[in-house]
């Protein structure tokens, strides 16, 4: 017995090819949810204006509901008070998700080692890629999104995500 | 001694402001901050001292006032019925340092969150002491006691619709948090929360040397960072009496106006999208690109530039520049043009944006609001013009005003200001006089490695300025500049060490997001979205 699409199709049918051409769609279709705080959300308007131009990526549309994305950029500090937000939001994205985190603070704390920045958002919620850069260029976020692309590749409709992250938020 | 202008005794404060407020015309108040000097080298009467800074009606000039609070109740009175502005900068003191306003209407946190325990900006508070927030706060101990002062009773609140707009909204730009109650469309009350960016400058500053902190200063209003970095250093030179040079001003003056001009473009092109206009944002965001190419070409950063150094600069003008620079606001101008021809006769911008958001003048003045908000308004105020430093008075440019203070006002003088911009920086590039970047002070510049290997003196000045950083003398001291949303000042104190006591960071959207929600009460939510676009809120200054 398989799962999900398999399920209806009967046990004659090879779904390989299927999660191949499903993740090609997808990976050149990434819907962005941007959740820019502060001065990396500024970068990451350049990187969607005409100069550096998502749309090359297929990622041009970009989503401020969480439920219509499957792509979460973090670009900016995130400090305690903004994280059970943050982390609100990231519940909220349906799988198959992934998460750039853009900048030194959203990856660390940045300069920002303070009462009231979070050290990173992966205290919070699962990053699959760390982009460097105070702010990063936009040419950084354009290739952290070409990273992305590679690793939902990895995808496949019958097998779940894993999910065992635990943060602090998580009790 | 660098000190504050009058030193008041608690118990009169209150009659103090107001007596300068009605006779001696001190009608602005710009900021309330408070020190605590349980670490400072000096006995004072007591642990914390209040300071209030305002200014005249004319602009001219301003004044600090500095109060004692009694160690044992921490109480001195609220000027909340003086001014508006006083509510939320009142409220900052007590959430950062605990000090307790006698006759405030709403005393609660503003930056920390509600689970916050203790007062951050307390010398005794340890930096990196984090504390989790689990969840946010409802709001309600602040959306009930509004509405029943607008008249609703406790049967009324069910017909009412409670909406939260943000922080992650595609209008509130993730920082900024809305709780508005509605009838039908229109907003009849609303509640303004912040602190979501809250990243702790004040504290950092604290523990950093005058030099490293321009960096931070970058990252307070990041869309022109230089004028921020200006402003700072303006002020650190100021205490430190020193002069820079005549070719250090001009370039300022040049990368300052041309960090102005990037500031309008990103508020006026986000707006534009907010009001549905996108094509408006790909025009103007192009040479604001190009902008920061020139910018990364000189300062090695495209944002965050952190360009100028106490006392100078770190690079002088590259070959080239001026060509460069042409280019950009040759662009700049064609972009403002097109930008323009799309709307300025356009019938829908005009019934989306007019007499939409008015901001009254003397409200706006009551509230501490500044710059282009204020200007708007139709009041003339320009520190450039009013209070000028590195030579502006020398410029031929006008101080662009509007005259209802709505929407289409502040946009559109954003746009002139952008071209008076252009006008300063090609006066200035003409002018740009020859010599040195930087003042010759051992105590302020490391000097040259030549001296450094070749003898002692070199040697241990280099030493002795990496490790202590810049001696500021001691003392207390305000200066403000012209930023990009209107008087940015920086109050700076002193204990005679490299490090400062304490950096207050007047933060010129924090008054004009103060001033938010009364202004939107009454209007339609959808108004609400492009009255907060225009009014350029940039939250790494409000929160700082
Ligand atoms: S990483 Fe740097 S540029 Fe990005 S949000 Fe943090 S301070 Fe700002």
């Amino acid at each position: 017995m398989g799962l999900g699409a398999e399920a209806n199709l009967g046990d004659s049918i090879v779904t390989t090819k299927l999660d191949q051409a499903i993740n090609w769609a997808r990976s050149y279709s990434m819907w962005p949810m941007a959740f820019g705080t502060a001065c990396c959300g500024i970068e990451f308007m350049s990187v969607a204006a005409a100069k550096y131009d998502i749309s090359r990526f297929g990622a041009e549309v970009v989503r401020f509901s969480p439920r219509q994305a499957d792509l979460l950029i973090v670009a900016g500090t995130i400090s305690y008070k903004q994280a059970p937000v943050l982390k609100k939001i990231w519940d909220q994205m349906c799988e198959p998700k992934w998460v750039i985190s853009m900048g030194a603070c959203a990856s660390s704390g940045g300069f920002y080692d303070n009462y009231t920045t979070l050290q990173g958002i992966d205290e919070v919620i699962p990053v699959d890629e760390y982009v460097a850069g105070c702010p990063p260029r936009p040419e950084a976020v354009l290739d952290a999104i070409m990273r992305i692309q590679e690793k939902s590749f990895d995808e496949s409709i019958i097998k779940e995500r894993a999910t065992n992250f635990k943060g602090i938020l998580d009790a | 001694m660098l000190k504050a202008d009058m030193l008041i005794d608690a118990s009169e404060i209150k009659s103090t402001i107001s007596r300068l407020k009605n006779e001696e015309d001190y009608t602005l108040l710009l900021d309330v901050t408070a020190i605590d000097f349980s670490e400072y080298p000096d006995i004072t009467p007591s642990r914390f001292a209040v300071i209030y800074i305002l200014r005249t009606s004319n602009f001219k000039k301003h004044l600090t006032i500095k109060t004692y609070v009694d160690d044992n109740t921490l109480e001195v009175d609220s000027i909340t019925d003086l001014f508006f502005a006083a509510d939320w900068a009142e409220r900052e003191v007590f959430d950062q340092y605990g000090v307790r306003f006698k006759g405030h209407p709403n005393l609660k946190r503003v930056l920390n969150h509600h689970q916050f325990v203790g007062h951050p900006l307390r010398k005794d508070y340890e930096i990196t002491k984090g504390q989790i927030c689990t969840e946010t706060e409802d709001l309600m101990d602040e959306m009930i006691p509004l509405l029943k002062s607008k008249g609703y009773k406790e049967t009324d609140l069910e017909d009412l619709m409670m909406l939260n707009v943000g922080p992650s909204h595609p209008a509130s730009h993730g920082t900024i948090r809305n709780f508005v109650a509605m009838e039908g469309e229109t907003i009849t009350a609303c509640v303004t929360e912040i602190g979501y960016l809250h990243r702790g400058f004040e504290k950092s500053c604290e523990n950093h040397s005058y030099s490293q902190i321009i960096p931070y200063t970058d990252r307070l209003n990041y869309c022109s960072a230089m004028l921020n970095n200006i402003g700072y250093c303006k002020a650190v030179e100021d205490m430190l009496d020193v002069d820079i040079t005549p070719r250090a001003k001009m370039i300022r003056i040049v990368i300052g106006e041309l960090s102005r001009l990037t500031d309008h473009i990103v508020c006026n092109a986000a707006n534009m999208v907010d009001l549905g206009g996108l094509t408006n944002f790909w025009y103007i965001f192009a040479p604001r690109d190009k902008a920061y190419d020139l910018f990364s070409k000189l300062t090695g950063a495209r944002l965050t530039n952190s360009y100028t150094r106490v006392g100078g600069l770190e690079f002088d003008l590259y070959d080239g520049f001026e060509e460069d620079l042409e280019d950009v606001l040759k662009d700049v101008e064609k972009a403002i043009e097109d930008s323009l021809s799309l709307v300025e006769h356009n019938r829908i911008f005009h019934d989306r944006t007019q007499d939409v958001g008015v901001i009254k003048a003397d409200f706006a003045l009551d509230a501490g609001i500044t710059g282009v908000n204020l200007r708007a308004a139709g009041v003339p105020f320009d520190l450039r013009k009013d209070a000028p430093y590195y030579g502006y008075e020398n410029f031929d440019f006008d101080v662009v005003v509007g005259s209802h203070g709505d929407v289409y006002d502040r946009i559109m003088c954003r746009f002139e200001e952008m071209r008076q911009s252009m006008k300063i920086i090609r006066q200035a590039m003409k002018e740009m006089p020859d010599g040195e970047i930087n003042v010759q002070h051992p105590a302020i510049f490391l000097p040259s490695k030549n001296d450094v290997y070749g003898n002692i003196e070199g040697l241990m000045n280099q030493f002795k300025l990496t490790f202590e950083g810049i001696k500021v003398p001691k003392g207390e001291f305000y200066s403000a500049t012209e930023g990009g949303n209107g008087e940015l000042g920086f109050h700076i104190t002193s204990d005679g060490s490299g490090t400062p006591y304490k950096v207050k960071c007047r933060p010129p959207c924090y008054y004009s997001l103060g001033a938010y929600a009364r202004i939107v009460e009454g209007n339609m939510l959808a108004d609400a979205v492009v009255t907060m676009a225009s009014m350029n809120f940039i939250a790494g200054e409000f929160d700082r």
